[in-house]
């Protein structure tokens, strides 16, 4: 699957594509397949998300996972810091990255 | 330390209004990304990974305590709740939000602070020393030629632009405390003949391409120091690469022209700079030393000091070094617990040094690019109670100079730029050597951790190196050996292939149990690897 993301422009936190708006949880991130390019293109346009690309993924059973580690740590946060993640009360949660 | 004039103060607050006008205008549509990136890097604010980071400038690493509370503050309203020391003697802050950027740098700059040329291709904060004014073995204090140099290159017109960054240190001592000869221009204040110049060493750095900086002249007369610097600038800026991002730095200029030649260059361009008048008169040179005179220190306060606690005695014996006015000392700070994030302080623990600063160090803190605090100016007497204090903050650690006093850079926990992540492998190694009885069996043992190469956490430099690549897609770690930042200054060699973060960990102690096992009477780990060369270390490492 194909996933696209950016920053937020007023907050700059990590933004994932919905498939309608843009969503802080990589949870609801949708697969853009051949439109994200299209879709990206539009979104900058809107000037709501910074610097948005375009990623390669999968689909999991606890939902889209970034193919790059890069991703996986943008998705939920510093694995140093725990409580500073998404996920501050679920202990495994920096497993899903590595 | 240096007050800003109504000069400063004014450049300081017009920057501020025009980039939050800047802002305005990015929230509201009205400029793009593209337009609104460089604008926001000239004011240190980067996008990392997480959010926006803004990089502070600390001056030649010093700061007074109003000035730390306030870095204290910014960590607490703006962000979450800590700020990390840098290996430039700056602080970042990871969470910053673009709308609060304004609100932030009008509070930086009403404590004299501000984010101003720590990004871009310009001339970056200057550092120096972070013993600078203590230390016993300074010749002057350097300071006053860092603010100088701070003061000619803050917004000059001409090296606005260069074909990429461009770092200066200062220092003014035989033993270098700030990684001097791996800068764009390294500056040694010396004495020749009963008279201080500037010995200018120019073309050094990290990065992907590291290099030890030339000497391109041995003494320069301080009243033209300012010239020489341009001159050096010019010429890099006339002729420093612009169409390859990987070979702009003043280097690889040098590198190709050769030192001779550079000099040659340099020596003419300094003939007609000096006929432009650009350095300072005396009086206004005076004007700035004057406001770095040395603290009125007691030099007949008590020297001993009451070690009959064996803990405190521990963390003094390790921590805290000599000054140079009898019965004080200069007190090294450690952010780097055990298990913890090097450089990284909550803002809770920056209060409480900037408490300590005000109580007993005349007020006075420094940052240091081992990503550090010192108090420079602390009575003897005083420093069990700071260590009292420091010890209930956490922030006692005894391990300046040891294993586990760790450099390391924020790699791609944090940084967009990274290929691999370095706080963990810090976390990691510093845990296997928790044992401080096994650390100081080590001995002085300098490790500094990349996450790419960069080099912002200085691997090339480090007794032991550690950089952080991207093999396929995983992290991957290669070890270097044999790097220092010091006076002894040399490039870390790579040992071989590299390994995974449990892999990096348990090589580093084949590496120490080898040096254990080479090692002669007072041989520094450095020192063993220098007289015997890489193949036993790399015999020990791979088999």
């Amino acid at each position: 699957m194909k996933l696209l993301t950016g920053n937020d422009l007023k907050t700059g936190f990590v933004t994932w594509w919905t498939g309608a708006d843009w969503s802080l949880h990589i949870e609801d991130a949708a697969d853009v397949g051949e439109q994200g390019e299209a879709i990206l293109a539009a979104e900058e346009g809107a000037r709501r998300v910074n610097a948005p690309y375009i990623i390669a993924g999968e689909q999991t059973a606890d939902g889209p996972r970034p193919a790059h580690i890069k991703d996986r740590i943008r998705a939920l946060g510093p694995t140093v810091r725990p409580d500073l993640t998404l996920k501050p009360a679920d202990p495994a949660a920096g497993d899903w990255v590595i | 330390m240096y007050k800003y004039d109504e000069y400063d103060q004014q450049m300081v607050d017009a920057r501020v209004a025009e980039f939050s006008d800047q802002v305005r205008r990015r929230l509201a549509g009205e400029i793009t990304e593209d337009q609104f990136k460089p604008l926001r890097l000239m004011n240190g604010l980067y996008l990392q990974l997480h959010a926006y980071m803004l990089r502070v400038a600390v001056p030649y690493g010093t700061l007074d305590s109003r000035q730390m509370r306030m870095l204290a503050h910014i960590a607490r309203k703006y962000d979450r709740d800590y700020g990390h020391f840098t290996t430039r003697q700056n602080i970042q802050y990871n969470w910053i939000k673009l709308e609060d950027a304004p609100a932030i740098l009008a509070d930086l700059a009403s404590v004299e602070m501000h984010a101003i040329q720590t990004s871009g291709n310009c001339i970056r904060n200057i550092s120096s020393d972070q013993w600078a004014g203590a230390a016993a073995d300074e010749i002057t204090d350097p300071r006053p030629w860092a603010e100088l140099l701070r003061q000619w290159s803050s917004f000059h017109p001409e090296f606005s632009y260069l074909p990429r960054k461009f770092k200066i240190a200062v220092i003014a001592a035989d033993e270098d405390r700030a990684a001097m000869r791996l800068h764009d221009i390294g500056i040694q204040i010396v004495e020749k003949d009963g008279v201080h110049g500037a010995a200018f060493y120019v073309g050094g750095g990290m990065g992907r391409t590291p290099m030890i900086a030339p000497l391109i002249k041995d003494f320069v007369p301080l009243e033209d120091m300012l010239s020489y610097a341009e001159a050096c600038l010019r010429v890099y800026n006339r002729y420093g690469r612009r169409d390859n991002i990987y070979k702009a730095r003043i280097k690889i200029l040098i590198h190709e022209l050769g030192a001779d030649e550079y000099r040659r260059q340099v020596e003419e361009e300094f003939k007609h700079v000096k006929s432009l008048g650009i350095d300072p008169p005396k009086a206004e040179f005076d004007r700035i030393a004057a406001q770095f005179a040395s603290p009125p220190l007691d030099a007949s306060a008590p020297d001993a000091i009451d070690r009959s606690d064996p803990d405190f005695a521990v963390w003094v014996d390790q921590n805290v070094a000599a000054h140079k006015i009898p019965g004080h000392a200069i007190v090294n700070i450690s952010l780097k617990p055990v298990g913890g994030i090097p450089g990284d302080a909550s803002s809770a623990q920056i209060d409480l040094m900037a408490d300590l600063a005000e109580k007993y160090s005349h007020d006075e803190l420094r940052v240091t690019h081992a990503q550090n605090i010192v108090l420079p100016h602390v009575r003897k007497a005083d420093l069990y109670s700071i260590w009292q204090e420091l010890d209930a903050a956490g922030l006692a650690t005894p391990n300046l100079d040891l294993i586990s006093d760790i450099i390391a850079c924020p790699g791609l926990d944090y940084c967009s730029l990274a290929n691999a992540r370095s706080i963990p492998v810090a976390q990691k190694i510093a845990t296997r050597f928790s044992d401080l009885g096994r650390q100081k069996e080590l001995g002085e043992l300098k490790l500094k951790i990349s996450g790419c190469i960069n080099a912002c956490g200085h691997h090339h430099a480090g007794h032991i190196g550690i950089l952080g690549v991207d093999r396929k897609g995983t992290e991957n770690y290669q070890l270097l050996l044999g790097g220092s930042g010091a006076e002894d200054v040399s490039l870390g060699t790579i040992t071989g292939p590299g390994f995974d973060e449990d892999g990096i960990v348990d090589a580093i102690e084949r590496v120490t149990d080898k040096y254990l096992a080479e090692r002669s009477e007072g041989e520094r780990f450095v020192d063993t690897f220098r007289r015997v060369g890489i193949a036993p270390f790399k015999e020990a490492i791979y088999g």
